[in-house]
């Protein structure tokens, strides 16, 4: 047998290292919380599963998680087609594009935080102009009584904030798209939808799981937005799942509950990234039509 | 199947100044029903422009384009009905083979039963008849160009069909093939085909006329042969042949005129107004001679390469400002081959020497 060069080692070291204590220390610290009852510093019990049961039974935490799917998936179907529109619609090339690009940039550089006061301030009848806008419409608009307005206003907000990063990202996928695609397109008679559905779109395709993932993700761990604009209420309405995360761990001090949360939220977000994930690399690449072996 | 009438001219900036603002200097061209073209020229010339111009994605900024005496200039591409192949195989990812070779028909409103008809007869003809189900995505370069060609084909009414430096970004031993394949196309449904490239051997072989195009100019449209044997610009003596042609300043005198240091009597044709011309000669004609034969030049050999089945022998000739480089092809066969720094005599002077006046041939025919 051939002496086996055990130097090889040494070079993956330091990605090691670095992975172990960014990622898989804090992960395993989770997880001791998440099997213990820890009554004090010095003091803890071993208990197994039973803070993932009782987790699992916690009807706040299915109303949140419930809550959670139902604007994530909101949020896709809303900002995806309409970021696809706006980089359709964007000026393809000169001085105007630059502009348009550097307005549409304008939400993504605003601090979440910053968000949430806009759109509070914005959306109050008093003094906000939206809010003072609906109001002299007629309408009883108010997003700290209303469990209804206000799930409207987070996700109205997160389509403000986040719809521009979905259609720079397709406006950079559609500027990729060679000339002569287009002029092929024009030569075979396609018309203006033909081309959206034969040449745009399966080129975007890269882009846009791009977009879905991360959209997914973050609309998934929504926390500071709701925070600042409704602290999660009126009642339960907008409490997300990080915002019960950080009630559990920071304002009631539970711990292992939260620990054994945590790896559950963790667990959701990687199997849907996954299902997410397989599901668009099929999607127009699956060989069609009958008879094809 | 259309006749191409050009008359015109394009700049892609406005008000156009000087000649160089231009893509395509003024021009006059007529590509005949039928007729196999090629569009050949170094990069920028304005052959693709002048292509995309005939198809109709691009509109001259002036002048007229007619598909059989029908002004066509305003027209879409669609409506022209001309195919384009491109240089970059353009296929459509999501479909099928058969599914992209229906596409310009379906777009059209044609029959189902007729696009079945037309799409199993022309993957018959371009061999990817195996291949209908598969998705075209998945294939190589050459069948993805086939495709491209197959839907400008399933048209029958197809005007022309264009080519865009289609073979760039296939395998050389599959060129071959291809340019095999359009041969065979253009023989069986007598198609108007232009095609431009900037590899003078893909054009040579492919079109019985070759338009010749340097700096928005068409400078010479003819045969391979023509091109070769009488070049009518200096650009094409040199762009065509491997080495270009041989140039030589030559200034006319009381006897004659003289090259290189060498009197000689006046050729026939040119007329005696013209003071300085050039004379040129293809390196297949130069050939080594003595020192009596008629139209020698004494040289001196500088360089001598072995290319496998010909020497390439770089001589030069003449001294001081009259100094020039004269390149010869010797067979591979039993010839001697000349030694660096050996003194030669060159034939110059025959029947294969073409001379030019301002980059143009001066026509033997015009005696005056």
């Amino acid at each position: 047998m051939k002496p086996v060069n055990q130097k090889a080692w040494l070079l993956i070291l330091p990605v090691v290292l670095c992975v172990a204590f960014s990622a898989v220390l804090p992960l395993m610290t989770v997880v001791n919380y998440s099997v213990q009852d820890i009554i004090s510093p010095e003091r803890r019990v071993f208990v197994g599963t039973e803070w993932f049961k009782s987790v699992m039974r916690d009807d706040d935490l299915q109303g949140a998680l419930w809550r959670q799917m139902v604007f994530s998936l909101s949020v896709l179907l809303v900002e995806i087609p309409l970021g696809i529109a706006l980089a359709l619609g964007m000026p393809a090339k000169g001085a105007r594009s630059s502009l348009v690009l550097v307005l549409l940039a304008i939400s993504l550089l605003i601090p979440w935080n910053v968000v949430g006061t806009i759109w509070q301030i914005f959306g109050r009848a008093d003094i906000g102009l939206m809010g003072a806008a609906l109001k002299g419409l007629g309408l009883e608009y108010s997003y700290t009584g209303n469990p209804t307005h206000a799930w409207l206003t987070v996700l109205l907000m997160d389509v403000w904030h986040w719809t521009p990063l979905v259609a720079l990202l397709c406006f950079a996928g559609l500027r990729a798209i060679p000339d002569a695609y287009y002029q092929a397109a024009s030569i075979d008679g396609a018309s203006k939808f033909a081309v959206f559905r034969y040449i745009q779109l399966p080129k975007l395709r890269g882009v846009l799981m791009i977009a879905v993932l991360l959209r997914f993700m973050d609309s998934f761990m929504i926390y500071t937005e709701p925070f600042v604009l409704t602290g999660g209420g009126p009642g339960n309405s907008t409490t997300f799942l990080s915002q019960y995360l950080t009630q559990k761990a920071v304002g009631q001090f539970d711990l292992g509950p939260a620990a054994a949360f945590s790896l559950i939220y963790f667990l959701i977000i990687l199997l849907l990234c996954f299902i997410l994930y397989n599901w668009m690399q099929r999607v127009g690449t699956a060989d069609k039509g009958p008879g094809h072996e | 199947m259309a006749r191409i009438d050009l008359d015109l001219a394009h700049a892609y900036r406005p008000k156009p100044k000087g000649d160089d603002d231009y893509a395509l200097l003024p021009l006059k061209m007529t590509f005949d029903d039928g007729g196999a073209y090629a569009l050949l020229g170094p990069s920028g010339c304005g052959k693709t422009t002048l292509l995309n111009i005939v198809s109709g994605l691009v509109t001259p900024s002036t002048g007229r384009v007619r598909f059989d005496g029908v002004d066509v200039t305003a027209q879409s591409p669609q409506q022209r009905n001309i195919a384009q192949v491109f240089q970059f195989p353009v296929i459509y990812d999501t479909m099928t083979v058969a599914e992209n070779l229906a596409f310009p028909l379906r777009n059209r409103g044609v029959a189902a039963d007729k696009i079945k008809q037309r799409v199993g007869k022309v993957a018959e003809m371009l061999e990817l008849s195996a291949q209908l189900d598969a998705r075209a995505a998945g294939l190589a370069a050459d069948a993805k160009q086939k495709i491209s060609l197959g839907r400008g084909l399933v048209r029958e009414d197809v005007c022309a069909v264009l080519f865009d430096e289609p073979l760039t970004v296939i395998d050389p031993h599959l060129k071959w093939q291809l340019r095999r394949k359009l041969k065979q196309i253009h023989h069986e449904l007598k198609l108007t085909l232009i095609y431009v490239t900037h590899d003078q051997i893909e054009a040579l072989t492919f079109a019985d006329q070759v338009v010749v195009m340097t700096r928005g100019r068409a400078v010479q449209i003819g045969s391979a042969s023509e091109l070769f044997e009488r070049p009518s610009h200096t650009f094409v003596g040199h762009f065509i042949g491997s080495p270009g042609m041989n140039f030589l300043p030559a200034r006319r005198n009381a006897a004659g005129f003289e090259v290189a240091g060498c009197r000689f009597a006046a050729p026939p044709g040119v007329s005696r107004e013209i003071e300085a011309f050039t004379l040129g000669i293809r390196p297949e004609y130069v050939a080594l001679a003595g020192p009596d034969v008629a139209g020698a030049v004494p040289a001196t050999v500088q360089q001598v390469q072995d290319i496998g089945t010909y020497w390439l022998v770089s001589a030069r000739v003449g001294a001081g400002s009259t100094q020039s480089l004269v390149r010869l092809r010797l067979g591979g066969g039993a010839q001697t081959v000349p030694r660096v720094g050996e003194a030669v005599w060159l034939g110059l002077i025959g029947a294969h020497t073409c001379y030019y006046a301002d980059e143009h041939l001066i026509e033997e025919a015009t005696p005056r």
